[in-house]
Parts: C-alpha cells; structure tokens; sequence
C-alpha cells in the first residue's frame, strides 16, 4: 500500500526583547541561577503579571509577515498544570482569543509547484524554568531564568506531506523571524524549537490518521531524521494490523530514535480559563498599519530588490536572502565598495567555504563588513590578485587579522611597476633552456610551464596577463 | 481621652495638634493588644518593635513637615493576606505559616507613604475562604460582642480588631462579602472598593477578577479617610484603573436630599431574619427623613448570584492556590521522596478542608466536559448580573439592603454544613461579580443584642456616594458609636 | 449533576491534594449539596448572552521593554524550603 504522511508544526520562538514579558527582567541568555529572576517571574504570592508592549508588537509583525489576519481584541488565558519549572503552576498563554490567525507561508511540492502552508494561529506565552538534573545528589536544580521569557507559539495546519516541505517552511519562518527583528532563531539555545504532529494514512483516504507530537527537536537535521523515523513506525505498526497510540514522543537525536513521554490516558486537562489579571489587548487599524510602516524589510522584498535594483540573478538573491546573516554582510559591504556582484560572489564563494569549513553558523559570523570591503577593494584595483585575496580572507576569517596592514606586513601586493618585471622573466628564461627550446621548436604547450615557473619567481605578486604579454615578447 | 477610643481622625488630628505623640499612641494600641487580644484573636503576628520604631521616625516626619495626611501617625491593622515586606504573611493558612514577603504590597506602601503605622497583621479564614474566621488555621476569631460568636470572615481580625478597639483603622479583603459581613458582624464600618479602585499587587490572591483591598473603622469617615490614602491607579496592577480624584468633602457631606435609593424586594425576602429585615426597613425611614426618596424594586437574579459566586471564586482559586508546592516557600512536607508526593503531601498537611473544597470545587467546574456548563454559564450569569445593576443605576442613585440574612452566628456553628455557610453570603457577593463599591455600617441591634449592618451599594468609582450616604446615616444615628463594653 | 467517589478521587488527583476516608465521604456530600445548588444556575436564560470578561472597560495596559529588575535572587530564594547552589530544590524529576 502507498502511505501519504501528514504534518503540522507547532514552532515555539523566544522573542528578542530586552525583558520578559510580565516583568523587568532581563532575557539575556546565561547567567547564573535565578539571577534574571523577581517576585512576578518566581510567581511570590501576591504579585500581578503586566504585559510587555513589545511583545504584541513583535506579535502583531510576525502576523504580517505570513499573511494573517490580527485579533483586534484578543486576551490573554490560563494554562494550569504543576511541574517545577513552571512557579505559578499555570502558564499564561492564549487559547481562545489569539493574535493572529489564518495565515500562510509558500513551500514548493515536489513536483515543483508553490504550495500555501496554513498557519492556523499565533499566539503569545511565557517560557517555562530549566530543570538541572544534580551530579552528586538524586535531586532536581530549579533555575527560573528563562521563566517569563517571552515566546511566541506558531501553529501550522496539518498541510505538510514531506520533510521537504517542513524544512523549507522552517528556513522561510526563520528567516522572517529574523528579518522582522523578532527573533535570533538560534536553535542552539532554544530560542526556535517546533514540535512535530505526524500521522500516517493510505494514499486517497479523506480522514486523518491518530497522530503522535514529537519533541526535542534541535536542529533541522534532527527534524528530518525524527520524520523519518516516525513515519516508518506508524507505517510498519499498521501494516502489522496494530494501532496508534495518540502520544507524545521524545526524539534522542544521540540515539536516532523516539520514545513515549506520556501517552493518552495520562493526558493533562490543563483546565483553560480567561487570564483575570490582564486586561484584553485592542489593536487598532492605525496601530497595524503603523506596524506595517515600521516593519524591516522582508526577504521576498530583498529579493526583489536586488534583481531589479542591484541586477543580481535569482539564483543569487535566493541565496543571500537565505539567513539574515548574510543580508547584513552584504548590504553593509556594499555600503562600502560600490560593486554588488562582486560582494555577491565573494560571500556565495569565499565566505561561505570559509562557515562551511570551519562548521561556524552564518549568525555568528566572524567577518566584518568593512575587511570583506577591503579585500574587494584591493583585489577589484589591482593591488592584489584574487587567490592572494582568497588568502588573506581566509586569514581575517579566522584570525582576525586588519587585511591592508597583513598585505603590507607580508608584502603581498602587486607588482605595478612593469619594468621591474623583465629581469625577473629573463631570468626565468635562461634557466628553463631546454622548456625554451621546446616551445620554440613549436610545442606550444611548454609555455604554460615556462609561465607557471615565472609567477613561482614573482611570488604570484605580478598581474598574470603582463607576464604572459612579456614572455611572448621576448621569445617569439 | 481614652486614645483606643478616639476615631483614627481624631487621632491624627491630636497628633498634628501635639496633644499627643505618636508612640504614645502606638504603645497605647500595643498595649491594648498585650492586655486583651487573648480574649479575641484578632492579632496573628504584632510587630511591636517595628512598630515602635515606626513611631519614631513618623513622628519625625510630621514634626519636619514631610507627613501631612490627616492619618498620618495613625496606627493600623493589615489582614494576614496582605504582603508586609519582612513581616510574615500567613493568609492563616499552615502552608504560609513562615513565609515572609520580600516585598510591601502597593496598598501598605501607600500606608507608608502617609505616615501610617502598622500594627500587625490580622486574623481571616484561610486564605479568606469562609465566612466566620473559622477556617484560619491560627484559632477562631471571638466577636467582640459576644465571644462566643462568630466575628464574621473572612476579615474577621480586621472587623474584630476594630470592635475591640485594638486598631482604629485596619484594611481588609473582600471577596464576596469579606469586608462588609464580618463589620456588619462586629458592628463597624467597611467599604468594598470598585473592582480596580485599589491596587491588588501584594493581595494573596484568591479570586483574581473579585477581590478588592478595603477600608474598616469606627465610623464612615475613617474608612473615607482610609481610602483616600490607598485608592487611585498602579502601575504595579494592570486591573487598577485611573480614576477622578477621590473627594473627600464630597464624600463626607453627608447631604441626603432629593437622593433616590432603592432597595431590591429580593434582599428582603425569604431567608433573612425579622430583625435584620426591621432594621432595614427602619433605615429606610431614616433616609426617608433624611430628605431621600426610597422604594423597593424587583431584581429577580439575586437568586443566581450565589451559584455564580462559588463557580467563578472557585475555579480562580484552584488556579490561584496551585503555586503552593512545598518548593519555592511555605509548608513543605518531610520525608517525601518524589516529586508528586512533594505536591500533594505538603498541599494536604497544608490546606484546611475548606479551602481542599473550594479547590476541588473549581477543578470540577474547569474541568474539560464541564467548562461551558459551569465556568462560561457563570461568566454569562455575571454579565446578567451586571446589566442588572447598571438598569438598577439608571433609576436610583444608589441601592440599599442587609449584609447578611442574620446576625454573628455562635461559634462551631457554621463549618459543618458548608451549603449553609455559602448561602450566608446571599446579599454580598453580587455587588463583587458586579464590579460595584459596597458601604457597610451599622444599623441596629438583634434581641440578643447583636450588631446588625446595612449596605449602601453604588455606582462604578462612585465611593463618595455612598460613604456620604453613610456619614448622613450616622449623623442622624448612633449605632456605630456603641461598642461592646458599655452594651 | 451527580458526585461519586471516584470523581472526588478525580478532582483530589487534578488538585494534588489527598483527602482521608472519612473526609472523601464528607466531601462527595457537601460537594453533591453544593453542585445541586448551583445547578439552579441553569434555570437562567442565557440564550444570546456573551460571557462576561472583566468587570470595567480597560485595555492594553502595558509596560515599556525596559529592564528594571537587578538581581533579586535572595530575596526569591529566601522562603525556599530548600536551596541548593542558587536554585530550588526538587525531587528528582525523571523525563
């Protein structure tokens, strides 16, 4: 039998705002213990949650940015149920009523053609506490640091029938989370984490099969391999006549597979109610639009953009609007140096070799605009050529190096005065008599060594095309 | 002049005039407490020291010009689920009993900040579940009265503590009646703010969208004076609204004339007492010759309100009372060896069987299969309720009816049969579902010569309303000028 | 609305409290006496009527994203019943 799998996402982001969301402390990641922790956050008895502005904000942005419509009132609910990292024992979340619903994002099938992902709603919450599993006592660290850090939780529709599609709809949400300046994303930390709903069904079938959620989902690889997994054993538990069971699943991604965190019997009835200690929110029409005016420009816009302003092929601007990371070196090197298809080709080229080698992740990019400005620079006027310029790169990229001052200190520049040239290529000549001879007799093709052996002599500092234009001068 | 018999305006007044100190009225207070509390239980925690040294430096304030309240250097009580900053509060419950806030609720700051002194921290029912002070786990609260009734709840330390001339003013909750039964109870006067008058950070919450921190004293223009000092917006509390400024003069005029007031027929009809129901009827008369015109009219949804009361209080409380754990503070149950035990041994040794019932109450009505049926029922019945008052207010400037169907029970009483308990609070809890201020005071005497009291119910913010309605009451009467001991 | 004892073992469960024999008795009573009562809620028509939310018209109270807390960890922890290396303490939890 042909299976169809299908999917919907549940993607949790922590925001980037400088506090959390119902108190004044910080979100900065780290720390010691419970040192970004107050009375509201460690939920003291007595004390009231009060909202933080920018969170709706960020929220109302992200709705914009995948097409969905803004609740104009919405409000804010109670979601109770008791684990340690969570000190009021309700988290403050949004069933009824959330910000944003109905939107959509484009992937493209596998046959090639867009296809719209639903985003059936988004709403606000706050981030739960780190357990820390002690070393020396069989006992459990309670630390509230991440308590109250805002999150944003983005539902999809159950559109997805490939982990292709997944992960395209991850790096598409990814990088407008960034672009719009809601979020860094950074899977690492925990600050972009998406749950996967999966079921299974016989290709043609109308109804949905039981579905499991996984968890603990940290990279995109470890999506794509837990879909995988996951797939293959609700198809072979049906092809063995056996059932489902609705349940959620950890992935160990160490391991290659997932386990029952709990199944449905034990399900949680986390008793929902309208949150009675914060007002209800109302967005206006004016507050939207100003939003709107306001909001960072988003990759389709780039995109655009850069074909038609900056005549970049779509190839290209695909790439460069890939992550936000990239976007910020590009149009900051250009501010720099004029030329945007060559600062285009050296982060498609060197630049990325240079993350990929080193395994760096784009967001932690070691390489300022200005020194990417630099080498360009030097190599566009002639100063260096563009395999000393690669070298250099390479040494500001991990270094850290000042690019002008380590040409200068290694004497790397060009030779531009032409008629220091000829003795260094007679030279050459006469001690590769017998290369000579043969080109002179008509095999061409020994001038490609005589050529390579004059470069080794000029220590690559000399432009190419003189040394070639001299040696033809001298010999024929 | 006796100092524990003076209103708290009287004392301020003495007290700026230098006819007497503030130590010295403080130690009368203390004093008081040492010599007689132990006949009432008003008093879970008195903070002598502190309080001594507050003096002090009050005092200090005054005579350098920085306090200039008309309470200032004025001692006052605070209800045990109000937060003192280094001073335990125990919402009378064992799972607080040594938790010590970090933190001053905005409402004691603002006692602070006029110059107020704070005695101790008053008895309740647990976590202000209850209505006779019964449930507290520190002891029953004794009626000044008679000690061998009820003084009311849950703010019966605070009713009692005023009764027995043990604090001239202190600052209860009210929930769904806290307030204004136990003064009714005792014989004092209480003011349940507006929803949102008063800041509620530092409130120990039980019902989140219900309680509101209120005023008790002698007399109406105590408690105006009162809350005068703790009114007006928070930022600290995004329910707390920005209001007109608070008139005293208009709220102590005390001017009834050409005023409408209506009384609803369901507050006096089956269940209340003949006496409660002659000594409304005789205020009647008194605001009648007062120059005010009053009548009776039909409000029908009384009946629901309390069925309304306990769905909403209750599943808000479930919610509010889940942090207690055994791990971030108070009771924590020994020789538990996981997690789940950690919860629900410390949560078992720590409850009392009333609040375990109102826990388990709002679990059953949250709970999924019966959230529609219960819980949104309710918020649809408050919104009924509302409407009814806001009908109400476009014919009378402001409704008027008993606190309770009778007088203080005898202790031991109530707590067996808690349906019964329940309906006690019949005439109070719509004015909390409502959002609306609610005067209690004084207003005659049962043949056992137990106080009875009265509400004055107003419009939304309109507090200078009906505390001036309740000063011209006890300009023409004398029942808040009894006190127990000359009964 | 009928109470039995295994729905008060249900709501003693989702509360994480634990009542004694003879209380579970008392309870399913009281709580049968209490839900009767209130069952009288469903004499009212609400037919049309839109759940209330709160009390007074109020909305979009809000603070600015500026930090205002410094450390306040003593000052959290001081009530803990168990502190162990600036955090909480808990039975071990097992995922």
């Amino acid at each position: 039998m042909e299976w169809e799998i299908v999917m919907g996402l549940e993607v949790h982001t922590e925001l980037a705002t400088k506090t959390k969301i119902f108190c004044g402390c910080s979100t900065e990641f780290g720390g010691e213990p419970n040192t970004h922790v107050c009375e509201i956050c460690s939920g003291l008895p007595g004390t009231l949650p009060l909202l933080n502005q920018r969170v709706v904000e960020f929220a109302v942005r992200t709705g914009l940015a995948t097409n969905c419509e803004i609740t104009r009132k919405n409000k804010f609910d109670r979601k109770n149920y008791f684990y340690p990292d969570l000190p009021k024992a309700y988290q403050i979340s949004q069933l009824y009523l959330p910000v944003c619903r109905n939107g959509w994002l484009e992937v493209t099938d596998k046959d090639g053609n867009p296809k719209k992902i639903g985003i059936h709603e988004i709403h606000m919450e706050e981030d739960a506490g780190k357990l820390i599993h002690d070393e020396f006592e069989a006992c459990t660290l309670v630390d509230y640091n991440r308590c109250g850090v805002p999150l944003l939780e983005i539902v999809s529709e159950p559109d997805f029938r490939s982990a292709d599609e997944v992960i395209q709809y991850l790096e598409k949400l990814r990088a407008v989370l960034q672009f719009t300046g809601v979020s860094d994303c950074k899977m690492q930390e925990g600050s972009l984490r998406a749950d996967v709903n999966l079921s299974v069904r016989p290709k043609g079938q109308a109804e949905f099969g039981t579905r499991t959620e996984m968890k603990n989902l940290n990279s995109f690889r470890a999506i794509q391999r837990a879909i995988a997994y996951e797939a293959e054993r609700q198809i072979e538990l049906l092809e063995d006549g056996e059932k489902i069971v609705q349940e959620t699943r950890r992935w160990d991604d160490n391991k290659g597979y997932s386990y029952a965190m709990r199944s449905k019997e034990d399900a949680q009835d986390y008793k929902y109610f309208p949150e009675p200690d914060l007002p209800p929110i109302e967005i206006s029409e004016e507050t939207i639009e100003k939003i709107r005016a306001e909001m960072p420009e988003l990759p389709e816009q780039k995109k655009r953009r850069y074909t038609e302003e900056l005549g970049l092929s779509a190839y290209d601007t695909s790439i460069l609007t890939s992550d936000k990371a990239y976007v910020s070196l590009f149009e900051e090197t250009l501010a720099l140096c004029d030329s945007p298809k060559d600062v285009a080709n050296w982060i498609m080229g060197e630049v990325m070799k240079l993350l990929n080698d080193t395994a760096t992740l784009p967001e932690n990019m070691p390489l300022a605009p200005k020194d990417l400005a630099a080498v360009i620079h030097m190599v566009k006027a002639g100063k260096i050529n563009r395999g000393t310029g690669k070298n250099v790169l390479e040494k500001v990229f991990t270094e850290g190096v000042d690019p002008e001052k380590y040409v200068a200190d290694n004497n790397l520049a060009q030779i531009t005065d032409l008629s220091a040239l000829r003795p260094v290529i007679e030279e050459v000549i006469a001690a590769n008599e017998k290369s000579v001879s043969e080109y002179k007799s008509g095999k061409t093709q020994a001038m490609g060594y005589i050529m390579g052996q004059a470069m080794r002599a000029l220590k690559g500092k000399a432009p190419a095309q003189e040394v070639q234009k001299l040696l033809h001068e001298i010999l024929d | 002049m006796d100092i524990c018999s003076m209103s708290a305006l009287e004392i301020g007044a003495a007290i700026r005039e230098k006819k007497m100190t503030v130590r010295e009225v403080t130690e009368g207070y203390l004093s008081a407490i040492e010599n007689t509390d132990g006949a009432y239980h008003c008093y879970n925690t008195v903070c002598k020291e502190a309080a001594l040294a507050r003096a002090d430096e009050v005092q200090k304030g005054i005579d350098e010009g920085r306090y200039t309240s008309p309470l200032a250097g004025v001692p006052v009580g605070v209800k045990d689920n109000i937060c003192t900053k280094g001073v335990p509060t125990t919402c009378s419950s064992k799972i607080l009993e040594n938790f010590v806030p970090p933190y001053d609720a905005t409402v004691v700051k603002r006692l602070y900040d006029a110059g107020m002194v704070v005695l101790g921290k008053l008895n309740m029912d647990e976590f202000a579940m209850g209505s006779t002070t019964e449930t507290s786990a520190t002891g029953v609260t004794h009626n000044p009265w008679n000690t061998d009734c009820v003084p009311g709840g849950s703010s019966g330390g605070a009713a009692a503590a005023v009764a027995a001339k043990l604090a001239p003013v202190t600052l209860g909750s009210d929930t769904g009646g806290s307030i204004r039964q136990p003064a009714s109870f005792c014989g004092v006067s209480g003011l349940k703010p507006t929803y949102g008058a008063v800041s509620r950070y530092g409130l120990v919450a039980y019902a989140s969208s219900l309680d509101q921190i209120g005023p008790l004293a002698h007399d109406a223009k105590d408690c105006a004076a009162l809350f005068s000092v703790i009114e007006g917006k928070d930022e600290k509390d995004g329910t707390s609204m920005e209001n007109p400024k608070f008139d005293f003069a208009a709220a102590t005029n005390g001017g009834m004339q050409g005023k409408k007031i209506g009384i609803p027929a369901d507050y006096l009809g089956e269940g209340i007492s003949t006496d409660v129901k002659a000594a409304i009827e005789a205020a009647a008369e008194t605001y009648r010759g007062l120059g005010a015109e009053v009548e009776i009219f039909p409000m029908p949804i009384v009946k629901y309100a309390i069925p309304a009361y306990y769905i909403i209080a209750c599943a808000e409380a479930c919610s509010n009372l889940s942090r207690y754990d055994g791990i971030k503070y108070g009771y924590s149950s020994p020789n538990t060896d996981n997690l789940l035990d950690t919860y629900i041994k410390s949560r078992s040794e720590g409850f009392g069987m009333e609040v375990k019932r109102r826990i388990m109450l709002g679990n059953f009505v949250l709970s999924s299969g019966y959230y529609d049926a219960y819980y949104n029922k309710a918020l649809k019945a408050k919104k009924l309720i509302q409407q009814a008052f806001f009908d109400a207010f476009e014919k009378y400037d402001m409704l008027l009816g008993p606190v309770a169907p009778t007088t203080a029970p005898k202790i031991g009483e109530s707590l067996s049969d808690p349906l019964k308990m329940y309906l006690g609070d019949i005439y109070t809890v719509m004015i909390n579902i409502a959002g609306v201020p609610s005067m209690a005071i004084p207003c005659g005497f049962d043949r056992e010569n137990m106080p009875i009291g009265m509400q004055l119910i107003g419009k939304p913010f309109c507090e200078a309303e009906i505390l001036s309605a309740a000063v011209g009451f006890q300009n023409a009467t004398d029942f808040h000028k009894k006190s127990p001991k000359e009964s | 609305m009928q109470i039995d004892k295994n729905l008060v073992m249900y709501l003693e469960k989702l509360g994480r409290i634990e009542l004694s024999e003879e209380q579970r008795t008392a309870s399913e009573k009281d709580l049968q006496d209490i839900l009767t009562y209130i069952d009288t809620l469903n004499e009212l028509n609400t037919d049309g009527v839109e759940p209330a939310s709160h009390s007074f018209p109020v909305a979009n109270v809000m603070r600015a994203d500026c930090v205002t807390n410094s450390d306040r960890r003593d000052a959290v922890l001081q009530n803990a019943p168990r502190e162990k290396d600036g955090c909480f303490v808990v039975p071990k939890t097992v995922e």
